[in-house]
């Protein structure tokens, strides 16, 4: 009972949400350049190198994560569409991390971005140059190394990292919507009792 | 005008050749070097050194010794002779506790100096008495790893880059090997050890190349700011610095007097020229292929398993942007292979298809070089041409 009221007031909610949240068309206008800016960025931040550590004798581990050497490491840049979606990319000589703060403008989606990312970020084994743990202030984060670009195209890398950015937005809010009618549904099927 | 022998999947790290170019010596990021002999244009592999324990980080091949010397990231170095049809290997023992990265025998080949990440340079000489090859080590002022090195060809001084920024020529006069030097043009005292240049272009990149022309008059070397930097000696250290909307250089090699060839993450090797105080970039050798024949306009409303056109908007127009090019033969490789017919190639434009690691010179000297070598990440090694493409391609001149 507790839990179909509940319902009710999401839906209600949702309602008045919708009213107000047509797509603007500046929002539109601005995914591009801002999709551009990264692809440019990280085009020119995935030049890495096999480096072996110079702190620890026989190791080899990706710069951007250890910090040990601060002339291994390159400035940090964030590239930001709005104060809620942007992306920050740390270079450094053998890896890259890159990680974004996706779109949330409601509780629901807070609640649906994490979810998915913990679900993703779970797997990340299977992701290959998804990082375990995002770095504070994002929401999912991107390791890439050398032994990556050795394996991989250099572009096709830069078009997965773009291609999930484009595809994050449209997945949550599919998910959101699909929250939404049935949230709606079963407030019609609770009503119908009085 | 080019040759690509491909070598497998894996990157070519490093590559060497023997005097007469029928040896090759190459690794392919691991612990073992592969020797290959050439017989009718293809390269036969014959041997494989595996006395390493980590990935191999540089080879050089001495033309006159006919010996190699290797390094990896294990701190370990060998020197490798040919006994009776069988490489044996030589300790090294460069006192030095962090990976290797570069190695380079002295014009002389008496001597030979390792890079190594412990912020020193180890050069390296025969101890007779022991039958190993000794070091004496430079270490001051080097703030980091050391990437790359060259020799000067009076056997003498030496080139090195590192991560540090900068690029430093350092004496590397040992009285046990070497007759006393006369002076060059980057100084008269050369005691061992002694920083004869020191320079940093300004932009603070890794410096991934570095090398002497000819003459040993020009020290170029390329950095990970995107950058090609020349001092010219003769002219007071006068140091000339070009940057463009190039990805960095991971190798860069003399081909004349006056003209240098830089090649890394482009994929794509490019000539520059350095004349008359000034330092420019003349082109790229690698100009992409003409497209297959056959081509027909294609578009969108003709393709079936493309999209609808949107309802709304100029259909002429639509129409008009989603035409491309694609040729027969594509149309129907593709929609076997992919199941699609849309032009969804993931090959570069370029002979190489991943970053180059390291350029040569292949056939000639630094000073007249008629052929050039590069190795890549994508496992192949390409043969350039240079006076052929130099024919072929309009305002490539090399001076």
């Amino acid at each position: 009972m507790v839990h179909l009221v509940e319902h009710f007031f999401i839906w209600l909610w949702n309602l008045i949400l919708e009213r107000h949240s047509h797509p603007h068309i500046s929002q539109a206008a601005t995914l591009k350049p801002y999709l551009n800016a990264i692809r440019e960025t990280l085009n020119a931040a995935i030049c890495l190198q096999n480096f072996d550590s110079q702190n620890v004798e026989r190791h080899n581990k990706p710069e951007v994560e250890v910090k040990s050497n601060k002339e291994l490491l390159l400035t940090p840049i964030v590239i930001s569409r709005n104060e809620r979606e942007k992306v920050l990319i740390e270079g450094s000589i053998n890896s890259l991390r890159i990680s974004i703060a996706i779109k949330q403008a409601d509780e629901i989606e807070r609640i649906l971005c994490h979810k998915f990312t913990r679900f993703m970020m779970m797997r990340a084994e299977n992701f290959a140059i998804l990082r375990r743990k995002q770095v504070e202030g994002y929401d999912i984060s991107f390791l890439i190394t050398n032994f990556h670009t050795e394996q991989m195209y250099k572009h096709k890398l830069v078009d997965f990292i773009i291609h999930f950015m484009e595809e994050i937005d449209k997945e949550i809010n599919f998910l959101k919507l699909a929250v939404n009618s049935r949230a709606r549904i079963s407030a019609e099927e609770f009503l119908k009792n009085f | 005008m080019t040759e690509v022998h491909d070598f497998g999947i894996a990157p070519v790290t490093c590559h060497t050749f023997d005097k007469n170019r029928t040896g090759l010596a190459l690794s392919h990021n691991d612990s073992n070097v592969k020797i290959y002999k050439k017989s009718a244009n293809k390269w036969q592999e014959t041997d494989t050194l595996s006395e390493h324990g980590q990935r191999v980080t540089s080879i050089d091949w001495a033309p006159n010794s006919n010996r190699i010397v290797t390094c990896s990231a294990d701190r370990n170095a060998f020197v490798w002779m040919l006994e009776d049809g069988k490489w044996k290997q030589v300790l090294v023992i460069p006192r030095i506790n962090r990976a290797a990265t570069f190695v380079r025998w002295s014009p002389k080949e008496n001597k030979f100096a390792v890079a190594s990440g412990s912020r020193l340079i180890a050069i390296c000489y025969y101890d007779v008495e022991n039958n190993w090859w000794l070091s004496h080590h430079i270490k001051k002022p080097i703030r980091s790893t050391v990437t790359c090195l060259d020799w000067h060809p009076n056997n003498v001084l030496i080139a090195a880059g590192s991560t540090d920024f900068k690029c430093r020529i350092f004496s590397a006069y040992r009285k046990e090997v070497d007759e006393k030097p006369g002076p060059s043009s980057w100084g008269s005292k050369m005691m061992f050890g002694a920083l004869m240049a020191e320079f940093a272009n300004g932009g603070g990149g890794w410096v991934h190349s570095v090398s002497f022309s000819a003459s040993g008059n020009k020290v170029a070397w390329v950095g990970h700011d995107s950058s090609v930097s020349v001092v010219d000696s003769t002219k007071g250290n006068e140091l000339l610095v070009i940057k463009d909307s190039f990805l960095p250089f991971m190798g860069i090699t003399w081909i004349t007097e006056n003209s240098l060839v830089a090649a890394g993450y482009d994929c794509n090797p490019m000539l520059f020229s350095h004349t008359g105080g000034k330092l420019t970039l003349v082109g790229q050798l690698d100009q992409s292929q003409e497209k297959e024949s056959g081509q027909i306009r294609f578009g969108r409303s003709l393709s079936w398993n493309s999209p609808p056109l949107p309802i709304n908007g100029s259909m002429e127009e639509e129409e008009e942007e989603t035409f491309t090019r694609v040729s027969a033969m594509n149309r129907f490789k593709n929609l076997d292979k992919k199941a699609t017919a849309s032009e969804t190639s993931t090959d570069l434009k370029t002979q190489h298809q991943n970053t180059i690691t390291q350029v040569s010179v292949y056939s000639g000297t630094k000073a007249d070089a008629g052929k050039i070598a590069t190795s890549g990440v994508d496992g192949n090694l390409i043969i350039w041409d240079l006076k052929s493409l130099e024919k072929s391609i309009q305002g490539l001149k090399i001076s």
